[in-house]
């Protein structure tokens, strides 16, 4: 059994890992009840009864507050002090202060505490790290974690999820933070889940926009997942809670074939091998279905069936994208519950046609089935794409960068910290420019059909 | 004569453990001789009288392994040996190049000495099989190491590869890859390379068996069917009416004739040029049966006579059917399929889409060059055939 650790980095790591560890519980605790499975847990490090487990992760905040939350709330026992990190100040929305000031100042004990939670894994094999890339803590030292655990964990496996602002944004340094935190997450993590909190808002409108309709037959189901955690261990439900949960399910998602039994199983260090075919294009847009159950069961097949188109559709994906109208590099489908291989390669053949897949990679699917569904759902699908979707993000993000950057607004508070530079806001945008251009030129390739590479040639 | 099979990957120790129970149960019922060729050729006996397989299980996560024995030790007729699997805690992750450059030489010591502790267990060896997929990472990375391992400690054994090849999609994006380094590489290695593509038995699965919800459980059974079919003891023409001690026995090695340039025949191109093949019948009439069409002129390349190419095996007792029919054909058979696999994989490779996972692990765009190279060589032979 393999495991990993969780590294949840800021206010928005903090309470995004916190819903992951309060629904991992419940699915936890669920699963035993229903006796499918007596676990040891995997990825949660849990085993037993719940007042017993630990969770394996590390919560790092340059304030107090969050965390300080997380101890007086119901998921106190699952943490103990050894795996907290946090100072009083914050870092100001300032990626500056996040990776140089409090980077250097606590390397030490990040390192400290993440060779302590390693230790404790007999197998490690991924970490997971979890930041916004608004603020400064998130994005300034949530970076430089990622860059600690290269060196620290070569061999280890690094899977970000990265929270993007959207545009109405409080944070109005939030475009430098974040391009300066992109660039660290191009050159240094295996694979980032991009998520972006417009995208979380509309599905969260959506699904209240559901539950209010009040048609018969569209009854939610109240203890599903994805919109709620009821039957967790936190009853009340705080401002980002019902966002949270989205990407908590996320992770529930992408951990499941190491938590559960499956007939398919999709290993941790398989996702990178097969998703990623150059090293600098390792984002992967997530896409999650279904995000609710009916009360009314009834056409479970159509159902199934619609649950491997939707997570095609444009509102269904995790950032504002249409991945249908761009390029598929490759895309894992992840499938938890009562689903048969044949019903994924049904659904693959059925949606292929519609899907525009680069001129090399036209097969470039990845399937992991896992039979335990998550709380409440039959059957639930993760898709991960490697898509050329993302551009339009990233170059509206870098266009709200360079309407700050033009009139040098803000640039000093950045600057005055020690070992920032200037040269760092530029070497980030070009980092990001290069790899919009990566993406272009792919792109480009698309709808053409081209010849196959020639081959050698045999003298006979 | 016995025969010490290595089981690697998840596809190889499932399909591995498949075949040990078919060719235990089929012994079971065979008649007395039959079934002690068989025994001695694939299991031995332990000083409490259990049947063991001939065999050593390696993967790099346990859990296939620990499903593949404790349901041999479930089965109450035959069991794996107590100290001849070896596992680590997590896969290759699909990547030949990890399996093949770290995980391979970081067990070779304690692999060799599984092997040789079942070949001294063998009074006399015949050969040894190597079973795996050509797909992931482990089955094919290690595996091809561990192939080269025993070709260098056992450079006069025959030595067999069992290759599982991919269904054309959805499971290992890198697939081409890791089959183009595992085939070039045995290729050069292995004495004899039988395949088992999973598209086709699944074919088998669905439209003659007719099973419905097919799982690999119904794949490997028909891939452990044939597999035991062409294992199991048999009449060869040169055994004299005794069953062949020695089942991987045949010359596999094809010999021109000199000065032999036969005029192609008149019924137009071939559809299959063989270089060889080789029939097994078993079960009722075997002696009576009609064999000419395999000796027709016509299936085999202008360079060899039929009889040297056509080789046939008997036995009258049934396997699993009244009657039975194997055919293990060296032909152009896989040519279309080897040739899509590499055009695939050269397509991506083109692009370099991939490959700095493998260099990661030390296998360089020269080395894929490399393989690339020797499989255009082998396309071009097999196509020259017809
Ligand atoms: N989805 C989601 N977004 C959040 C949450 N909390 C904050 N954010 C977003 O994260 C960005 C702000 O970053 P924070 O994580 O609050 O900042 P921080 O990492 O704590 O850094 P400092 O506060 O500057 O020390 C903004 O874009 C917020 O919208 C949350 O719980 N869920
Ligand atoms: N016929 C058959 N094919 C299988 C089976 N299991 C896996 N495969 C095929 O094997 C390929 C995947 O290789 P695996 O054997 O699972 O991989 P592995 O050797 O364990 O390597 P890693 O998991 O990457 O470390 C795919 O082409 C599958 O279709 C099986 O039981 N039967
Ligand atoms: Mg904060
Ligand atoms: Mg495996």
């Amino acid at each position: 059994m393999t495991q990993s650790v969780v590294v949840q980095v800021g206010q928005c790591g903090n309470q995004v890992g916190c819903r992951f560890w309060d629904l991992a519980l419940r699915e936890h605790a669920h699963v035993n009840k229903v006796s499918l499975f007596t676990s040891d847990g995997g990825a949660c490090g849990v085993g037993g009864r719940i007042q017993h487990l630990k969770a394996r992760a590390v919560l790092v905040d340059m304030e107090e507050g969050v965390v300080n939350k997380i101890l007086q709330g119901a998921l106190r026992e699952v943490f103990d002090s050894s795996q907290l990190l946090t100072d009083v100040s914050g870092s100001g929305n300032n990626w500056a202060v996040g990776h140089m000031m409090y980077g250097t100042a606590y390397r030490e004990q990040i390192v400290d505490k993440l060779r302590k939670a390693a230790e404790h894994c007999d197998c490690l094999q991924c970490f997971f790290l979890i930041h916004s890339m608004g603020g400064g803590t998130g994005s300034g030292l949530g970076t430089r974690v990622l860059n600690l655990l290269k060196e620290e964990f070569p061999d280890v496996c690094r899977i970000v999820t990265a929270i993007y602002p959207s545009v109405e944004d409080d944070v109005i340094t939030s475009p430098y933070n974040s391009i300066l935190a992109m660039r660290e997450l191009t050159e240094h993590a295996d694979c980032v889940l991009p998520v972006e909190n417009q995208s979380l808002v509309e599905i969260v409108n959506k699904i209240k926009h559901m539950s209010n309709d009040g048609k018969p037959g569209s009854v939610i189901k109240r203890d599903s997942t994805v919109i709620s955690g009821q039957g967790g261990l936190s009853r009340t439900e705080k401002p980002f809670d019902a966002m949270n949960n989205i990407v908590a399910n996320l992770l529930l998602n992408i951990t499941s074939s190491a938590r559960f039994e499956g007939s398919l199983n999709m290993d941790l260090n398989e996702i990178s091998m097969n998703l990623v075919p150059f090293p600098r294009l390792h984002y992967l847009v997530p896409s999650l279905t279904p995000l609710y159950t009916l009360a009314d069961v009834s056409i479970p097949s159509r159902r199934l069936d619609q649950m491997f188109s939707d997570a095609f559709s444009k509102d269904h994906q995790l950032i504002q994208a249409d991945p249908k109208h761009s390029l598929y590099l490759a895309c894992a489908l992840i499938v938890r519950g009562n689903v048969q291989v044949s019903d994924l390669r049904r659904n693959i053949e059925r949606l292929k046609p519609s899907l525009p897949f680069v001129s090399w990679n036209q097969e470039g699917w990845k399937t992991g089935l896992c039979s335990v569904p998550p709380v409440g759902h039959c059957h639930s699908l993760l898709a991960l794409a490697n898509n050329t979707c993302v551009k339009p993000t990233f170059m509206e993000l870098r266009q709200r960068f360079t309407k700050l950057y033009r009139k040098k607004a803000h640039l000093h508070h950045y600057l005055h910290v020690d070992g920032m530079e200037q040269s760092f806001f530029s070497e980030a945008v070009n980092s990001l420019s290069s790899l919009i251009e990566e993406y272009h030129h792919l792109d480009a390739t698309k709808g053409r059909l081209l010849p196959d590479a020639p081959r050698f040639g045999i003298a006979s | 004569m016995s025969v010490v099979n290595v089981q690697l990957g998840q596809c190889g120790n499932q399909v591995g453990h498949e075949l040990f129970d078919i060719l235990c149960s089929d012994a079971q019922e065979g008649k007395k001789e039959y079934s002690t060729v068989s025994r001695e050729r694939f299991f031995h006996r332990t000083s409490h009288g259990e049947l063991e397989a001939r065999a050593v299980l390696v993967d790099m996560e346990p859990k296939v392994i620990r499903q593949s024995l404790s349901k041999a030790a479930k089965t109450g007729r035959w069991r794996y040996g107590e100290g001849s699997h070896f596992s680590q805690k997590q896969g290759s992750g699909n990547n030949w190049a990890n399996g093949f450059c770290v995980h391979g030489p970081r067990l070779r010591d304690v692999v060799e000495e599984m092997v040789r502790r079942e070949v001294e267990r063998c009074d006399r060896l015949s050969g040894l099989m190597v079973i795996m997929s050509v797909a992931g990472g482990t089955g094919s990375g290690v595996g091809t190491y561990v192939t080269q391992c025993l070709r260098d400690t056992y450079p006069k054994s025959f030595i067999v590869n069992h290759l599982t090849w991919p269904y054309g999609t959805g499971e290992v994006i890198v697939q081409n890859y890791n089959s183009v380094l595992t085939l070039a590489h045995l290729y050069k290695l292995s004495d004899g390379i039988l395949v088992h593509e999973n598209d086709m038995v699944h074919r088998i699965c669905s439209q003659l068996l007719n099973i419905k919800h097919i799982s690999f459980c119904d794949v490997n059974s028909v891939i452990a069917q044939q597999l035991a079919s062409i294992l199991q003891p048999a009449l060869t023409a040169d055994s004299h009416g005794v069953y062949s001690r020695n089942p991987l026995g045949i010359d596999w090695q094809v010999h021109p004739c000199a000065g032999l340039e036969r005029p192609r025949s008149l019924t137009g191109p071939s559809f299959n040029t063989s270089l060889a093949n080789l029939l097994i019948l078993r079960g009722k009439d075997v002696f009576s049966a009609e064999t000419g069409g395999f000796e027709d002129p016509a299936l085999y390349t202008s360079w060899l006579l039929p009889e040297a190419a056509f080789n046939l095996w008997k036995s009258p007792m049934p396997f699993k059917y009244e009657k039975s029919a194997t055919l293990v054909s060296n032909s152009q058979a896989l040519l279309r399929p080897l040739d899509n696999m590499v055009g695939k994989a050269w397509n991506m490779f083109a692009s370099r889409a991939y490959v700095h996972q493998y260099v990661k692990f030390g296998i360089s765009e020269e080395d894929f060059l490399d393989s690339f190279t020797s499989l255009e060589q082998v396309i071009s032979s097999y196509s020259q055939l017809g």
